[in-house]
Formats: structure tokens, sequence, C-alpha cells
């Protein structure tokens, strides 16, 4: 598939914000970015069908009301899931950002352990241990994951990505703990984790949150479903970098995008 | 017509933030016998039906949106009006 074939749905609904960021990074990058409202797929005005990948940014969808995501997660759970489901499991690409991982959290698309879809969330991003809105840049390690489209950021190389949220605590039950954390590190699912500018898995403030396991973005076990707290749309180009006036040149965003788009041109 | 009380909280074990921060807070203004503060949502929802159908519903709705059960747990209380 040529790179101008390639159909991008960016997923809207009240309370979605950074989709322009995302818009321009998938336009810069040469694809046909759109932005979708939940409601024109759920009265059929647009099917999710005619997407190559869906994009869920991040915001404050339906104002957080309940908890991070849930608002957007049930709107889509009652209209849309199964199509969403099916677009799943033809091995097209579902990225979450910040939000957008809350969304896939809750709607049971992620972490996917033992299932491609579960009922109920099996895991949750609960709010920030450090009870604050926590919007800064931190340091992520890419780890040994599934994820295709992110083989082109090297195993261990660390990267500066912004975040902003207040609900962004990885965790799943006490009593499932042990059991889904190693099925998550045997099955490569985990493909960002905070860490210091050394590399050491650190606690508060390196980590956060305070997430299980310093786990920053985590993809299901096929690896075509990607959810992340940081925003690479925010550092996609060099000017959002605050090492730019520096000459710190680094674009990780631009990475993480390029290797979606790669991985769509190369499989579709 | 009743009145549905669905009291959203965190489960034992799992971290309350906003608890903490309120317990500090009234430790520095010298409330120090409080030892623990849990912070828990209540929803009160005006609903139509008797009260063992509502009580099926309620459950359902925490199913469906109102609760995760991962970091959650729930009461239901039914009351006539």
């Amino acid at each position: 598939m040529k790179k101008d074939e390639i159909r991008i749905a960016i997923l809207r609904i009240e309370g979605t914000n950074c989709e322009e960021e995302s818009y321009n990074a998938f336009k810069i990058l040469g694809t046909k970015p759109e932005y979708v409202h939940v409601n024109e797929l759920s009265r059929g005005l647009k099917k999710l069908n005619d997407y190559q990948m869906i994009f869920i940014p991040g915001g404050f969808s339906g104002g957080d009301y309940v908890r991070a995501g849930a608002i957007f997660a049930s709107r889509m759970k009652g209209t849309i899931s199964m199509d969403l489901k099916k677009f799943i499991d033809d091995g097209k690409l579902v990225i979450g950002v910040c939000n957008g991982f809350q969304v896939l959290i809750e709607l049971g698309f992620l972490p996917g352990i033992n299932t491609d879809w579960s009922e109920k969330p099996q895991a949750a991003l609960a709010p920030n241990i450090s009870n604050r809105f926590e919007c800064r840049w931190i340091y992520v390690k890419k780890e040994k994951n599934s994820c295709e489209f992110l083989k082109n950021i090297d195993d261990g190389k660390i990267i500066a990505l912004p975040i902003a949220h207040a609900e962004g605590r990885f965790i799943f039950s006490k009593e499932n703990e042990k059991k889904y954390l190693e099925h998550m590190i045997d099955n490569n699912q985990i493909a960002l984790r905070y860490v210091d500018p050394n590399g050491n898995y650190e606690e508060y403030p390196w980590n956060p949150n305070g997430s299980l396991y310093n786990i920053a973005g985590i993809c299901n076990e096929n690896g075509n479903v990607f959810g992340l707290m940081p925003h690479p749309e925010r550092a996609f180009s060099r000017y959002q970098h605050p090492g730019f006036y520096r000459n710190l040149y680094e674009e990780p965003g631009k990475k993480i995008f390029k290797g979606m788009v790669d991985y769509i041109v190369k499989k579709f | 017509m009743v009145k549905v009380k669905i009291i959203v909280s965190y489960k034992e074990g799992v971290e309350d933030p906003e608890g903490l921060a309120i317990k500090k807070s009234l430790n520095l203004l010298n409330f120090n016998n409080v030892k623990n503060v849990t912070v828990s949502k209540l929803y009160e929802i005006n609903i139509e039906g008797d009260s063992s159908s509502v009580k099926k519903e309620a459950e359902e709705m925490c199913d469906k949106l109102l609760v995760n059960p991962v970091i959650h747990k729930y009461k239901i209380e039914v009351e006539k009006i």
C-alpha cells in the first residue's frame, strides 16, 4: 500500500485534545488522516473498515467523569465495539495515547491477557500516586516487545517524551498482579518503561504516576493494539523538544509515528 | 419511583492518593487523631421500577460504566421516594 492511500481515523468525542498534533503528524508523513467523531461511526456515516489505523488521542473525554476514559469507552461499547473487534482481528493498528490508553484499558482490548477482548477491564489506570496532574517531560526505555512498528527504535534506547495526566498508574488487582505481570513479560507486551536519565528503573518522580513495574506503554499479544501514557505527537517535531535551543534535535515522536506508517505500507 | 444510591470506593490495598492528601491536610490542621481517610463516590439515581429489579439494573450500571472491578468495590442502597 502506498503512503498516500493510508487512511487513518483520529477518533473524537467531546473533550478530546491533541488530535490536531496527531493529524499533522500523520499528514507530514504523507498519509491521509481524518477526524472521525464516534457519533459518525455509530450513525453509520463513516465505516471503520475504510481505515487502516485508528488513533485515539489524549484529552479529557466526557469530562473525565466517572473515571478517565470510562465515558468514551462506554459510548464505544454500546455502538461500535464489534466493528472495532473485527478491525483488531484483521491485524490493523489501534493506538491509544494517554486518554486513548485509558479508553483501550476500559474497553478491555488492553492488556488482552489470554484473550483478545475481555468483557471487563483486566487492568486499571488509577490516579497518580502523587495525587497531582503530572505535566512534564519524562524518560522511557524501549523494551523488547512484540510491536512490529516499534522495531525502528532499538531495544534499550532511552527516549524523552512529555506526559500530561492525572490518572496513569497502571495496576492490576492484587490477586492477579503477579500472574498477569509475568504473562505480559513472557509475551513481550511491555513496550515502554519509565526510567531515570541513566536507564535505571526508579520510583517517583522518574516513575511519574507510580505504575506497576514502571509501565508506560503496553501492547496486546499480537502487537497491533498499543497504548501509552506519554504523548509522542507532542514530541514529533524538533521544535517541540525542550532542548531545541540547545541544539538537541531529537524527534522521538516522529520515530514512533513513522514506524506505524511504515508498518502499514509493508503489511497492507 | 425509587432512589438508588451507589457508593463506589477503592478496594482494600489499592492506594487512594486523594485520601492520603486529605489525611495530610487534616493532620496539618491539628486533627491529629485522624489516622486514615478514604474517598468514595456517591451516585444518586432516580429510577422507575420496584426495588428488586432496580437493584439488578444498578449492578449492571456498575459493571458497564461506574466501576472498574480491578480497583473498585461498590455498595447499592435502594430507597423508596
